[in-house]
């Protein structure tokens, strides 16, 4: 079936770059899409696949390299020309609008007009129907969008593509969010998209998928094209250790520090999905920290990683269960300020929406989680908060011209080095850490690791999520994985293995 | 040597308040005088107590429409417990009140509106702008059914001290003005919850991370802005010898357009109170100026409504936020 000679290549990216401010997102990257075929893409969170999407499908207009189309170079200005010439892309996030018909979001922006410029909303009505007779997919084409479940609406995505005259589908992890019996229809669809000669690209980060629907797959890794194969010639173990099988840098190396006492034990916690009580977005997850020890927490985006750390915050007081000990006495935590007086800090994944108060100056930022340190006979005292920034500015080299600069004004890197600060000074027995060094500079990164070292020497109790494998492996002691809200597996430093670690925290179905 | 610190926010309403006065006094010889100052400071009075509090409701990235019926509302209790106190005829109970008592359950009955509003409004998760509009008429009607409809007149001299006197050579006005507003500026610069104020409008999920409690500085808010108009009904109510059951219809936009002017952002974390008392003053020298130049009171409110739209254009300009 995969005969290599006889497939024909409908799309192709030919040495694809793309930088954003500081970083390298893709790296000549090469890709073929066959035609009738369903091309699966698989990389780490990170690895660039959003990036190569959004380029293919008209969302970036400017990167370098080519993309033919049938052979022709072709370069989209917009989504639109992208969409015109038979490319669409079905996103994770779906983009329909709830409050309107199954019609409706099919023709949003291009209705079909009548001799009046009125909507013709029997043409369009029955057109739609036409589309969705296509997918054997028979709901009534008024039904509004916001009463059909999650597949349902996938599949008037895709018969928004159709009404495209779809040729190449691109389809960003599809099943993350479906039921067993969603995603065999699903595939099905997809057997009937590529009888009709559309090229699907199929991104992925179950590996079952592949073996189960994909015809090729490309792997990136670190923005660049690492391998590319027909199905039927690569194992899956070959394709784990190609998404995997970078060097890890070695501009860090962590120290060993001894072990104290358990700071941090959490037992059995759960997070139920709020108004849904049958989802659990975390599950029975038991942990503990020892004092100086790093426990790093691997999984994938959407795994529940930020949720539990949030959990043990006590943001979700409503709807999760479970106990927390700290220093092996139980604590009711029933929200951040009950966190922060046991002794916990966490520097939240998002630093410009969760971490900063922006319009605010380095040092308010700083003083905000423990304005009491600052204040004297009752009174915010500024010099006090100007000191304690100042110290920090020096200590963490946060490089700014003065403790009264903006956060706003900081780069990423800087920005970061403020929300541990303001975390340190409120004197916490334990941190977590979700991504730290997301979008920061590999100079700002590296100061970053070195810190949580000290700090596992000084004793605390680190916990660090972290999508970034290789990250993970340079700065814990020990790791566990999640995946799907359920701890999945635990490595202790001496047996760390990078396909292990990706391996556990993959989900299977 | 110390040095002079000036915010720069407040910088550009400052200078159109003083281009305002200078021409003022140029045009007309009724404007530099001690007695039409006097009178000015006075009539913006008013419209300070409520703007101190609306700046705070504001920075929290709130709002709160409904000051002007907390206003008449507070006023016409006042005007009637002094009149006639608590009567329970039942029991052949009569329960008279001192100045001071009318003053603190005046305060008190403000300070508990603006608590249900910052009730729905964390609780229930009302939007403030819908939260206050409700209060905006619920607490106009429970004046009209307090006050039948009727103004309550005749209310003594030393109540209406409150509003006709002097101290000092100051009106009382003016005094209790200038007193809400120290206190205010004290209080959003040197208190952890006029600090929280700040945080929780510039991000509040920051502020709740950062052990916030939230909920608990907007309630907070919310009374200080009731009390604040209960303050504003005692300078009214006095000042006329008489609670009007409409009395203050209209003094949010007055009240809303000062803390806009003055620089503070609808949007919460950006503004002071300096620049809301120079907002509200721009706003009384406008409405005095255009008097003594005989602009017809139509012309009054065109204008006035020019000069919030250019106060905003011009602070926009200035931050590079247009293309």
């Amino acid at each position: 079936m995969n005969n290599n000679i006889s497939d024909t290549v409908k799309m192709e990216a030919r040495g694809i770059s793309k930088s954003f401010p500081g970083v390298l997102a893709l790296n000549n990257v090469n890709l073929k899409i066959y035609a009738g075929k369903v091309n699966a893409i698989v990389g780490e969170n990170g690895a660039g696949k959003s990036t190569l999407m959004n380029i293919l499908s008209g969302v970036y207009s400017e990167y370098e390299g080519e993309i033919l189309l049938n052979g022709k170079k072709v370069s989209f200005k917009n989504t639109t020309e992208a969409r015109n010439a038979g490319i669409s892309i079905i996103h994770q996030e779906l983009q329909l609008i709830p409050y309107l018909s199954i019609a409706e979001n099919i023709f949003l922006g291009r209705e079909p007009l009548n001799k009046l410029n009125i909507i013709d909303i029997k043409k369009m009505r029955n057109d739609a129907k036409n589309l969705l007779g296509k997918l054997e997919f028979t709901k009534d084409v008024k039904t509004k969008v916001s009463m059909l479940r999650v597949g349902q609406q996938q599949i008037v995505e895709i018969a928004k593509a159709l009404s495209f005259d779809v040729r190449v589908l691109i389809m960003d992890e599809p099943t993350s969010a479906l039921s067993e019996s969603e995603i065999t229809i699903l595939f099905k669809l997809i057997k009937t998209l590529t009888a009709r000669g559309v090229a699907i690209v199929y991104i992925t980060h179950k590996m079952d998928e592949l073996t189960k629907l994909a015809d090729y797959v490309t792997v990136l890794r670190d923005g660049c094209s690492v391998g590319e194969s027909a199905i039927k010639d690569i194992k899956i173990d070959e394709i784990i250790k190609l998404m995997v099988g970078r060097d890890i840098k070695e501009f860090f190396v962590k120290k060993e520090h001894a072990k104290g006492t358990v700071k941090l034990k959490v037992e059995k916690l759960s997070l139920k999905k709020k108004g849904n009580s049958e989802k659990y977005l975390i599950k029975d997850i038991s942990l503990e920290v020892r004092s100086s020890e790093v426990l790093g927490i691997f999984g994938l985006m959407g795994a529940g990683r930020t949720e539990l750390l949030e959990t043990i915050f006590g943001l979700h007081l409503s709807n999760s269960s479970g106990k927390i000990f700290i220093e092996n006495q139980y604590v009711k935590i029933t929200n951040p300020t009950d966190a922060i007086n046991s002794g916990i800090a966490l520097i939240p994944e998002d630093r410009k929406s969760d971490g900063l108060v922006l319009d605010m100056d380095i040092a308010e930022n700083i003083s905000l989680a423990s304005i009491g340190n600052v204040v004297k006979n009752g009174m915010l005292n500024t010099k006090m908060e100007l000191d304690q920034a100042d110290d920090y500015r020096d200590k963490l080299k946060i490089i700014s011209y003065s403790a009264k600069q903006a956060a706003a004004k900081l780069s990423g890197g800087n920005q970061q080095k403020v929300v541990l600060s303001k975390w340190l000074v409120t004197n916490p027995k334990i941190l977590l850490l979700d991504e730290p060094t997301r979008g920061i500079d590999v100079n700002a990164k590296n100061e970053i690791y070195k810190l949580i070292d000290q700090l596992a020497a000084q004793g605390l109790a680190i916990v660090v999520v972290s999508s970034e494998l290789p990250e993970i492996v340079a700065i814990s002691d020990r790791i566990i994985t999640i995946c799907e809200g359920r701890l999945t597996g635990e490595f202790e430093r001496k047996d760390f293995s990078d396909e292990k670690i990706l391996k556990a925290a993959l989900p299977t179905n | 040597m110390k040095k002079i610190k000036i915010n720069l926010s407040i910088l550009q309403p400052l200078i159109a308040l003083i281009i305002m006065i200078v021409a003022m006094t140029l045009l007309s010889d009724n404007f530099a005088t001690s007695n039409n100052l006097f009178n000015v400071a006075r009539q913006i009075s008013v419209n300070l107590c409520i703007s101190v509090g609306m700046t705070m409701v504001i920075l929290t990235a709130g709002i709160d429409l409904s000051v002007g019926s907390i206003l008449a509302f507070t006023g016409a209790v006042a005007a009637g417990l002094i009149k006639n106190g608590i009567a329970i005829e039942g029991m052949n109970l009569f329960i008279g009140f001192t100045l001071l008592g009318v003053i603190i359950v005046a305060l008190v009955v403000g300070g508990v509106i603006g608590w249900f509003n910052g009730f729905m409004i964390t609780k229930f998760k009302v939007p403030p702008f819908v939260a206050t509009l409700a209060m905006l008429t619920i607490a106009r009607g429970l004046t009209m059914l307090y006050t039948k409809g009727f103004p309550i007149t005749q209310l003594g001299n030393d109540f209406d001290f409150i509003g006709t006197g002097w101290f000092a050579g100051v009106p009382m006005p003016v005094w209790i003005s200038v007193l809400v507003i120290a206190v205010a500026v004290l209080f959003m610069n040197k208190t952890r919850t006029g600090r929280y104020i700040y945080a929780i409008g510039g991000n509040e999920r920051a502020a709740l991370l950062s052990g916030v409690k939230v909920n608990r500085v907007i309630v907070f808010v919310y009374i200080v802005a009731g009390v604040l108009s209960g303050v504003a009904g005692l300078l009214v109510t006095a000042r006329l010898d008489s609670a009007q059951p409409n009395a203050g219809m209209g003094y949010e936009l007055d009240s809303i357009a000062a803390v806009v002017i003055g620089g503070t952002s609808l949007n919460g974390g950006k503004g002071s109170i300096m620049g809301t008392v120079i907002g509200a003053s721009i706003i009384g020298v406008l409405n005095n100026g255009l008097v003594l130049l005989n602009v017809s009171p139509f012309w009054q409110q065109v204008i006035k409504g020019l000069v919030i739209l250019l106060a905003v254009i011009i602070d926009k300009i200035q931050k590079k936020e247009l293309d």
